[in-house]
């Protein structure tokens, strides 16, 4: 597999490490359900037969952590992305969501 | 003939004739409308689960649906070892009973699984390593399990050719179970689809499950390609699916998806006499009885559900080789396979029930289950059967991971593909 | 034997100039540069080259290729000996010596032929069925004699003395095969421009161009070859790879790639390894690996004499050799035709064409009229007769009648295979195509296209053509703008074909796959009892798993178990491949990962002194890291370390605790973003102040300690372990990019950038205050414990200065840039000398971190709890951090978790072992008296005895308690008595000064 590193442009996935599903958002740890949601969060995965957003490390290399939208059927990688830049954009959507929300 | 046994003489005389005589190992079985059992994956543990199911408990009217041919899942992709030299109180009894049942299993089956108890011999390179060993061999004993610490001499003796002159990590010893060892791993499911066929058990190939069917909170059949099947229990073995399965009765498991590619070389004449595993790098090989080096090491890392790897780890596990034993350079390596592997949150397994009544889970067996097959099949049929946990499969519930009990052998905490 | 006796007088591409000498079986020969092994043998009229794998049946040279299942060697001698290597893919060289294998004492009269005899019994999966009464004896009998029959030849007993090396290349176009097709893509693409690798397994290009001795454009094919090499050698984008295998499709468009750079020289350059191995990326890839002929199964189609037809050609049109002198041609397509015309050529009399169709097309039969040979159609072989070597055939014609024919070779032809492996290994599915009785390739994976033979373009001219538009669409999906290609003038070959699998009712075996003697009978065995699905019956008969990959016998296989199950071909099974399309050697995967040089390997700042200073080092992870420093007259590492221990516990030691690893940590936010990873709070951490940090991993387990300190108002500095650097290291960055993103913090690893000793001891001040510059007061009141800062030494060398201590001691850590790493060693050493200042390494590091009852790596397992190592007093209950919520669930609070306990043997005199198990003291040794175990233990300068420390259950409620240390894997059993984990100093004073 390769990679198309945003900082780094293409490379091989030998120089990237995988963590794991991005899918999951880390939970308030305040909330009364922490208990629940940490576990799911923690352990529980779709795991699904199709593509899934997954967590990698450009270990030799600019060390950003990318979010890779990837088919796990046949290793094709449909995007790669500042793991970064999509967690503000989540939190920013998030905010925004809740802010519309509030309003209705 | 398909109900005839297998000796030396049925051999002698169907040679007599060509062996025109013989008949199916187990019947190629047409779906019946409902069944009391019906377990979903034909490989190794479904295989086994069926058997046991029959033989053990007495059961009667069980399926065993595969959606392809038996045996084509990780029973028919791995790198054959049997062992049962594990650290963990859950893990031992458990292992340690399916070594026993290996030792007794071709008279059982009556059929020549060729399980081989040559040794499997861990090997350290530090004082830590060895004494992480030590802790691990003394568990075992304390379990009634064989274990041996050896020093670098004992180690030299039973393998001269490893590098002992020149090596980046010099190897120490080493940590020997001897009952370990390898087993024929084909006719592991075969063995068992016969014996299981023997006793009424029908196997029915290239038959997909595609739904499950319920009655409130109960189980009461699975649709399939060939239609619905009527179950009064569902039990579930299809480790390196698992999660698909599971996800058509609305479960999300603990569980990833991940490729380990294994290796075998051209068939040579035979120098590496049991299991070797290398403690500093990820390598470990034995060499068949038909003369090819078996080997393998590091998953991918990687989700996949693609059977097949990328040439990083190739190359990754070809160097353990000549770092672990240089001879081999010139040897070839013939063909690579990859097999989907149900990594578990922790490392270690799951019998259990579900929230689903009457449905049972049999999963997560990371690379840890060919070597299980004989244990996982009885302990899921004692659960199916009875209900309940069998006794050395306590540890395996799927709410462990909820209360704190992870079975965690290497100690690399919730990240399957660390494991 | 006279010399060469079976070459032709003219003809061929080998250089008859250049005479080489070479021993088959001890035996002197002679061929010429160009030729193979195979082919200098059947030029020396040496047919038998081997024995089978299970029945030792004699075998002859079937192929002209890598998929010879045969003809295989022992090549070479001593270390370098290869088994199993492929006669047919050997180039000769001077001094070349080969052996033939499995057999003995000799390979014409092989003892274990018995096996032969007893072939009625060893059919397939007969091993399955027996061997099973008495259990005992598999080990001790049964398996031992099936071992000693395994395998073909014998590895080399000695390490590999070549070396081996990897290499990348990237291209546009990636074109596999060099025949017409592959010359054709190679050229279009390269002419546009692209970047073009073209790889082909052989020492020459042409592939059957050349074999089949065809015309092009009027000229011999050797000729339009010549000139397509020229004109790709002018090409600066192009570059040609010859006795390249590519072998493997990868994702991405990764190919992997094996390069014989010196397999067929005596020995391998000096600087050059004998192969490479190459990662191939390319952006458009094009298979054009030809096709496999596939043998028809009759009985004894195995015996030496038999061989593929276009084997015969190759022999003929290549390498100028006559196979032999009388020959049968057996055939259902019309190959036949240059088959005859190749045996013409080179003087061999044809006997007869036997074809298995009722009619020939025209151009078959002209040729077989120009000279008047013999056709009988509508017929088959039945049987071989002859055992070392063919010596005649029976013909049996569609009406039942037989005929026998003396010859001395069998041309057969049971069609053509393509070889589509690459286009499988991302799991393409292929096709199958009836017009030629075979798959070829259906979907591709992106970028990848196949030409020529290997897409089922049969025909000389179709080769051509697909590869010039392969090579058009190639270059142009690369984005280069190909010029018009223009298809030489070539005759097209007439491909047709009527199927014939298998041939019914003669005398003897009739073989499918021919290294493991699977033949027809263990197919239709396999189908009785029911392995009928291609894996099935590949695992049940070990059908295809030979050396050769069943690439003659894969088609012919699946193609007789349908015929058994009334089942389609495609139906019963497909022929999917892995890599790699042929064998490569495990020395070419490891590269130069071996020996010393298997791990890169780090080497502290201190390393150079530590060496001239004779000190043992040890392997912690990558870094060699100094153990210990033995001094003249120390005679076991014990008095080593008990010497520097007290040293350090007397005076004072310097120790290289470099490999730390160190993240510098800046941002408005950063003690924010600290308080999120440790356990324990940050926040409130004093500019110039150091703290004790663990951090949790999510599940509430530890993940690694480390200190932390606060250089500046948004500066700090953590360590980490050694063994944990990397895993931290990156943790942080993932907490910082993707947990929270909106901190603002920023770190760097700075583990090589900083050289840091801890100098230890009581008279550690002093000793720092010699290399510390003057205008830095670092007096107690000044520079308390836990403090830190920015100092400079040695005249202006900016340093980091710690006040921390793993040894108990006042000890201090001062870093500075790694550069100067080994000058501040030496000024250290040098200035202490009269302060009796030594160097210690990781043994007695350990051993005074074990007498004060710090964790380290055995109690970070991964497994233990801030609480079971006596920590839970650190951790925060006023923030959220990783790790807290999960660290409340009922497993990890259970006080009947194993904590952390000092241990020390009731008999001071006796040795105690990490990984020991603890029971009570009257416990039997069973798994449920199993209370925990001992992870660190040391012999204690300061006590003088053994003391250790474990995680042992409720250790801490059980002080005073005596329990036995059991360790029966080093028949230990130690009465041990539980204290508290620190064994000296144990309200800290000396730290403080």
């Amino acid at each position: 597999m390769r990679f198309n590193c945003p900082c780094c442009g293409e490379r091989g996935a030998e120089e990237f490490v995988y963590h794991g599903d991005a899918a999951a958002t880390r939970p308030d740890a305040n909330s009364p359900t922490a208990m629940a949601d940490f576990i799911a969060y923690t352990y529980e995965r779709t795991n699904a037969a199709g593509v899934h957003r997954e967590l990698w490390y450009h270990a030799a290399g600019c060390h950003l952590w990318l979010v890779v939208a990837r088919n796990v059927m046949n290793h094709q990688i449909i995007s790669v992305a500042r793991a970064r830049d999509v967690a503000l954009a989540q939190t920013a959507q998030a905010t925004c969501g809740a802010q519309s929300n509030g309003g209705t | 003939m398909a109900a005839g046994g297998y000796s030396i003489f049925s051999v002698l005389r169907e040679a007599l004739r060509g062996h025109t005589g013989w008949g199916p190992a187990w019947r190629d079985a047409a779906p019946k409308p409902a069944y009391d059992i019906v377990i979903i994956g034909g490989g190794g543990h479904g295989l086994a689960t069926a058997y046991y199911l029959a033989k053990e408990y007495g059961e009667a009217r069980i399926a065993v649906v595969e959606k392809g041919w038996i045996g084509g899942g990780n029973v028919g992709r791995n790198t054959t070892i049997v062992r049962s030299n594990y650290l963990l109180p859950g893990n031992i009894p458990f292992y340690e009973l399916s070594m026993k049942l290996w030792e007794g299993l071709e008279q059982d089956i009556n059929y020549n699984a060729m399980v081989s108890q040559r040794g499997i011999l861990n090997l350290y390179h530090s004082d830590a390593q060895r004494d992480a060993y030590a802790r691990r061999g003394n568990a075992m004993r304390l379990h009634g399990v064989d274990s041996e610490l050896l020093d670098q001499s004992a180690v030299r003796r039973m393998y001269p050719f490893l590098d002992f002159e020149n090596a980046r990590f010099p190897i120490q010893g080493g940590l020997i179970q001897r009952r370990g060892g390898t087993v024929r791993h084909d006719a592991v499911a075969w063995g068992y689809a016969r014996a299981a066929d023997r006793r009424g058990v029908d196997i029915i190939q290239n038959c997909e499950v595609t739904g499950f069917r319920t009655d409130g909170n109960r189980v009461s059949g699975v649709e399939t390609t060939r239609g619905f099947i009527q179950a009064g229990k569902v039990g579930l073995a299809v480790a390196g699916n698992s999660s698909r399965v599971a996800a058509m009765a609305g479960m999300r498991l603990p569980i990833e998806s991940h490729v380990l590619q294994a290796f075998v070389s051209e068939s040579i004449k035979p120098f590496i006499d049991g299991v070797v595993t290398f403690g500093a790098g990820h390598f470990y090989i034995s060499q068949s009885d038909k003369g090819g080096l078996v080997f393998g090491g590091d998953l991918d890392g990687y989700n996949s559900y693609a059977q097949r790897g990328n040439m990083p780890v190739v190359e990754d596990v070809c160097e353990g080789g000549m770092a672990l034993m240089p001879r081999i350079g010139r040897v070839r390596l013939l063909r690579s396979w990859g097999g989907i592997m149900d990594m578990s949150m922790d490392g270690s397994p799951i019998i259990d029930r579900t929230g689903i009544e009457g449905l049972y889970l049999n999963a997560g067996w990371c690379y840890g289950g060919f070597k299980a097959t004989p244990a996982s099949g009885l302990c899921f049929a004692h659960l199916i059967a009875r209900g309940e946990a069998h006794a050395v499969a306590k540890a395996y519930r799927l709410d462990r991971f909820a209360t704190g009990h992870a079975i965690d052998e290497k100690g690399m905490g919730p990240y399957p593909h660390l494991h | 034997m006279p010399f060469q006796r079976h070459r032709m007088p003219v003809g061929g591409l080998i250089d008859r100039s250049r005479k080489i000498r070479f021993a088959f079986d001890g035996v002197n020969y002679a061929g010429y540069a160009g030729d193979t092994l195979a082919s200098a043998l059947l030029a020396n009229g040496v047919k038998l080259t081997g024995r089978s794998f299970k029945y030792h049946r004699p075998r002859g040279i079937m192929s002209a290729g890598s998929e010879e299942p045969n003809a295989l060697v022992e090549l070479r001698t001593g270390a370098y000996r290869e088994a199993n290597t492929k006669a047919t893919t050997i180039e000769i060289f001077e001094g070349l010596k080969a052996s033939s294998q499995n057999r003995w004492p000799s390979l014409a009269f092989d003892v274990m032929a018995i096996n032969s005899l007893l072939s009625p019994v060893f059919v397939a999966g007969f091993y399955y069925k027996t061997f099973m009464w008495p259990a005992a004896l598999w080990e001790k009998l049964y398996e031992p004699l099936i071992r000693r029959a395994a395998g073909l030849g014998r590895a080399s007993a000695q390490s590999d003395p070549d070396t081996y090396e990897k290499a990348t290349a990237f291209c546009d176009v990636l074109v596999i095969g060099g025949g017409p097709a592959g010359l054709s893509a190679a050229l279009q693409a390269g002419r546009s421009g692209a970047r073009v690798l073209l790889a082909d397994e052989n020492a020459t290009l042409g592939g059957r161009a050349i074999d089949d001795g065809a015309d092009i454009d009027g000229l011999p094919a050797a000729q339009w070859v010549s000139s397509a090499i020229t004109e790709l050698a002018s090409l600066k984008n192009v570059r040609v790879f010859k006795r390249t295998t590519v072998f493997g499709a990868y994702d991405g468009g990764t190919f992997g790639a094996v390069e014989r750079v010196s397999d067929h020289l005596a020995k391998a350059p000096t600087g050059q390894p004998r192969q490479r191995l190459w990662h191939v990326v390319a952006k458009q890839s094009i298979v054009a690996a030809g096709a496999t002929e596939r043998p028809i199964v009759f009985a004894n189609n195995d015996r030496p004499g038999v061989m593929l037809a276009g084997a015969v050609r190759t022999y003929i049109n290549r390498y100028g050799v006559r196979p032999g002198q009388r020959a049968v041609v057996f055939a259902n397509n019309d190959y036949a035709a240059s088959t005859v015309a190749s045996l013409n050529k080179a003087g061999v009399d044809v006997v007869a064409l036997v074809d298995s169709r009722e009619t020939p097309s025209e151009g078959v039969r002209a040729i077989l009229n120009a000279r008047g040979t013999r056709l009988i159609s509508s017929a088959v072989i039945s049987s071989v007769s002859g055992k070392l070597r063919v010596k005649g055939v029976t013909v049996r014609t569609a009406d039942g009648r037989t005929e026998t024919l003396a010859c001395d070779l069998v041309a057969m032809s049971g069609g053509w295979t393509p070889n589509i492996q690459l286009t499988t290994h991302l799991g393409g599915k292929p096709v199958w195509l009836d017009a030629i009785g075979s798959f070829v390739p259906g979907k591709l994976p992106p970028g990848m296209s196949a030409a020529g033979a290997a897409s089922g373009a049969m025909g000389l001219r179709d080769a051509l053509e697909s590869g010039l538009a392969s090579g058009s669409a190639a270059a142009r999906a690369a984005g280069f703008t190909p010029a018009a290609s223009v298809v030489p003038r070539v005759e097209n070959d007439s491909s047709a074909f009527a199927p014939l699998w298998r041939v019914d009712g003669g005398r003897g075996k009739a073989f499918v796959d021919m290294q493991n003697d699977v033949a027809v009978g263990d197919i239709e065995l396999a189908n009785r009892e029911g392995f009928r699905s291609v894996e099935h019956l590949k695992r049940y008969t070990t059908l295809g798993m030979a050396t050769d990959q069943g690439r003659t016998a894969n088609v012919n296989a699946l193609a007789i178990m349908a015929g058994l199950t009334g089942k389609p071909i495609p139906e019963t099974g497909m022929t999917m491949a892995r890599p790699p399309y042929t064998p490569v050697a495990i020395g070419a995967f490891a590269g130069h990962h071996r020996g010393k040089a298997f791990k890169a390997t780090r080497r502290p700042p201190s390393y150079a002194w530590s060496k001239e200073q004779g000190a043992v080092f040890v392997e912690t992870g990558l870094w060699l890291r100094p153990g210990f420093f033995p001094r003249a007259g120390e005679t076991d590492w014990l008095q080593t370390v008990t010497r520097e221990v007290n040293t350090v516990r007397n005076a004072v030691g310097v120790c290289d605790v470099s490999t730390l690893g160190k993240i510098d940590v800046q941002g408005r936010d950063a003690a924010a973003f600290l308080d999120k990873l440790y356990m324990n709070g940050m926040k409130s951490l004093a500019i110039g102040r150091a703290r004790y940090g663990c951090m949790l991993r999510e599940d509430g387990m530890l993940m690694d300690d480390g200190t932390v300190a606060r250089l500046g108002e948004n500066h700090y500095v953590v360590t980490t372990t050694t063994a944990n650097a990397v895993k931290v290291s990156q943790h942080m960055e993932l907490c910082q990019q993707w947990l929270w993103p909106e901190l603002d913090v920023q770190m760097i690893s700075a583990t090589e950038q900083w050289a840091q000793y801890a100098v230890a001891g009581p008279k550690s001040r002093g000793l720092l205050q010699r290399v510390a510059d003057p205008a830095f007061d670092i007096s107690d009141a000044a520079f308390p414990y836990m403090q830190s800062g920015v100092i400079s030494v040695l005249g202006g060398i900016k340093a980091r200065l710690f006040r921390l201590s793993f040894s108990g001691e006042r000890a201090y850590e001062i870093a500075v840039p790694a550069r100067f790493g080994d000058a501040l060693i030496r000024r250290l050493m040098e200035a202490g000398k009269d302060l009796g200042v030594c160097a210690y390494g990781t043994e007695a590091l350990g051993v005074m971190r074990i007498e004060k009852g710090h964790i380290s790596g055995p109690e970070l397992n991964g497994t233990t709890t801030p609480h079971d190592v006596g920590l839970s007093g650190m951790v925060s209950t006023k923030k959220d951090f990783i790790g807290r919520v999960l660290g409340g669930r009922p497993g990890l609070i259970d006080p009947d978790r194993p904590a952390l306990v000092g241990l020390r043997p009731v008999d001071r005199t006796e040795r105690l072992r990490s990984g020991a198990h603890f029971l009570g003291r009257h416990a039997s040794a069973t798994a449920g008296n199993d209370e925990g175990h001992m992870t660190s233990v040391a012999y204690s300068p300061s006590l003088g005895h053994w003391i250790g420390l474990g995680l042992l259950k409720r250790g801490p409620q059980r002080t005073g308690e005596i329990v036995r240390a059991y360790d029966p894997v080093r028949s230990g059993d130690t009465l041990v008595e539980v204290v508290a984990p620190c064994f000296i100093d144990t309200a800290g004073e000396r730290l403080r000064g």
